[in-house]
């Protein structure tokens, strides 16, 4: 396989010490093995999340992810720009939208980017690192590289929301997308097709604004985990992530609940499966961690 | 009631519809909505708004301008994106609840404590002083925006869950102290600064 080339937006939440350092230790891993090299895009901004809007507005929020593409069109140019991050991804790429369909928006973004020297032309390409797992790589090309298939696991797919909506992987159902279960079996473990809250929404940033109202929908989540006898569950999404592991503790105080459900990124899997180490694979990320994983990859 | 939002009533006196196609983000598609429910029966949070989206968009048609700036229903949108795939009318709908709850929030109409609205507020302003989001101090800022003996309370009732991460090596005291920024973080404001003036200056003319 040839080498892949990428501008990537890792974002804040990858950073160190942030939520989701342990997805980019685990997304380095995997492309190393995978042969994907990740060029950051330098000096990026946050891209002001879902949750900006309500003290950016539009174009100051849409200002945010022009300066990153401008960025990456200067410094890393002719490649496709890649995030790790659901949320990311989606600005990004529905400002890119955005500012291709509204001229006067063009134009007043351009401005705004002249004050810090830049110049927005939008011609790169934004993907989300799944969609070059997926379209790229192929199952195939990722289950050649496994060398410890993760036998006897089973694991529910959790997609959430906005890996798949309103973008999504080419080819795939918003309601019922396979991509997922499809990695799940790739790296030689059991996918649960069933697993019927594969895509609802965890709350979003709304976990932290309303966590009375998110846990109540995080706890649906697990719990059909458990009833679909997970041993584990999978998400591409830093938020659902977090959302979905730190609050269980919470949960099970208000509910009454026993859960203690390892939450992973499909990097995490990738990374034991393809022989890498606790510590490369990020595993001592987990919160809740994932003593199966844990084993395999001491084996 | 804000200068701004008694010249808008001034100016739109008979259509509330027109007041929103202009100044609310993508709001001159709310009249394509054919009424048929689906967003409603798709927001994850359904049973807490008081409106749902084609709710909401009858209500616009209908001129309810009061009960339609003064709800807070748009601020229980998670950004789930149920809506968008689902319409088959192809509104945007999300991005409307996003542009109403600005809006509103531009006008003063915001109902106080709507902790959605502080916390992206804290969010933006958070991220707006280094350019990348600040997550210990966002926290901290949404524990203590009540007051400090809530927020001491707040804190302490999420103590073991900020030990755990701090265990996995996912939260970090010292971000306290400074953490991860932009280099060149005077482009950056000054490109958001310019932003904000053309936007407001939009909602200026619009008066
Ligand atoms: S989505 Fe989150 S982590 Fe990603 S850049 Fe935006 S705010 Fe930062
Ligand atoms: S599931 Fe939750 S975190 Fe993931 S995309 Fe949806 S709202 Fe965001
Ligand atoms: S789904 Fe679309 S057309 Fe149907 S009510 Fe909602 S906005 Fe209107
Ligand atoms: S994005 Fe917002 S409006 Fe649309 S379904 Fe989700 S919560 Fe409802």
């Amino acid at each position: 396989m040839a080498k892949i080339e990428l501008s990537f937006y890792p974002g804040c939440s990858s950073q160190k010490g942030a939520t989701s350092s342990n997805y980019l230790v685990s997304a380095q891993t995997m492309c190393e093995e995978l042969d994907i090299q990740l060029n950051e895009i330098p000096d990026w901004n946050c891209c002001g999340a879902s949750i900006g809007y309500g003290g950016g507005g539009e174009l100051p929020r849409l200002a945010l992810s022009a300066r990153n593409i401008a960025l990456s069109e200067e410094h890393n140019s002719g490649q496709e720009i890649v995030a790790t991050c659901a949320a990311c991804w989606l600005s990004t790429r529905e400002a890119k939208e955005r500012l291709h369909e509204d001229e006067q928006m063009f134009k007043d973004a351009n401005a705004a980017l002249s004050e810090a020297g830049l110049k927005y032309q939008g011609e790169a390409n934004v993907r989300h690192m799944v969609e070059v797992l997926v379209e790229d790589i192929g199952f195939d090309g990722i289950k050649s590289k496994v060398k410890k298939p993760l036998e006897g696991l089973k694991i529910a797919g959790y997609v959430g929301c906005q890996t798949n909506r309103p973008f999504g992987i080419a080819g795939e159902s918003f309601e019922n997308p396979k991509y997922l279960d499809n990695i799940v079996e790739a790296v030689g473990a059991d996918s649960i097709p069933t697993y019927e809250k594969k895509v609802q929404c965890c709350g979003g940033a709304l976990a932290f604004s309303e966590p009375e109202k998110s846990q109540e929908m995080i706890k649906g989540i697990i719990e059909a985990a458990y009833d679909n006898g997970a041993d584990m569950i999978v998400t591409p999404c830093p938020l659902c992530q977090a959302n979905v592991e730190i609050y269980q503790d919470n949960i099970n105080e208000t509910y009454g609940t026993k859960f203690n459900m390892p939450v992973v990124y499909y990097s995490t899997l990738m990374s034991v499966a393809f022989g890498r180490s606790a510590k490369d694979a990020a595993l001592d990320g987990q919160v809740i961690p994932a003593k199966k994983l844990e084993e395999i990859a001491s084996k | 009631m804000s200068d701004l939002n008694t010249a808008m009533i001034e100016k739109y006196r008979s259509s509330f519809l027109k007041e929103v196609e202009a100044n609310v983000e993508e709001g001159e598609w709310v009249k394509m909505c054919m009424q048929c429910g689906v967003c409603s029966g798709s927001c994850p949070l359904g049973k807490h708004w008081d409106h749902p989206p084609q709710e909401l968009f009858m209500m616009i048609r209908a001129n309810k301008r009061d009960e339609v700036l003064g709800t807070d229903s748009m601020w229980m949108c998670t950004s789930c994106y149920n809506c968008i795939a689902r319409c088959p009318r192809g509104l945007p709908i999300t991005h409307i609840m996003h542009g109403l709850a600005v809006y509103s929030k531009r006008l003063g109409l915001v109902q106080k404590k709507q902790p959605t609205a502080e916390f992206s507020q804290i969010f933006w302003d958070n991220l707006m002083k280094k350019g990348r989001v600040n997550e210990l101090k966002l926290g901290l800022s949404m524990y203590f925006k009540d007051g400090f003996g809530q927020g001491i309370k707040n804190a302490m009732a999420n103590q073991k869950l900020g030990q755990n991460m701090m265990k996995a090596k996912r939260m970090n005291a010292m971000e306290f102290f400074g953490g991860h920024s932009v280099k060149d973080l005077s482009g950056f404001q000054k490109m958001v600064k310019k932003a904000q003036e053309i936007e407001e200056g939009n909602l200026k003319d619009a008066k």
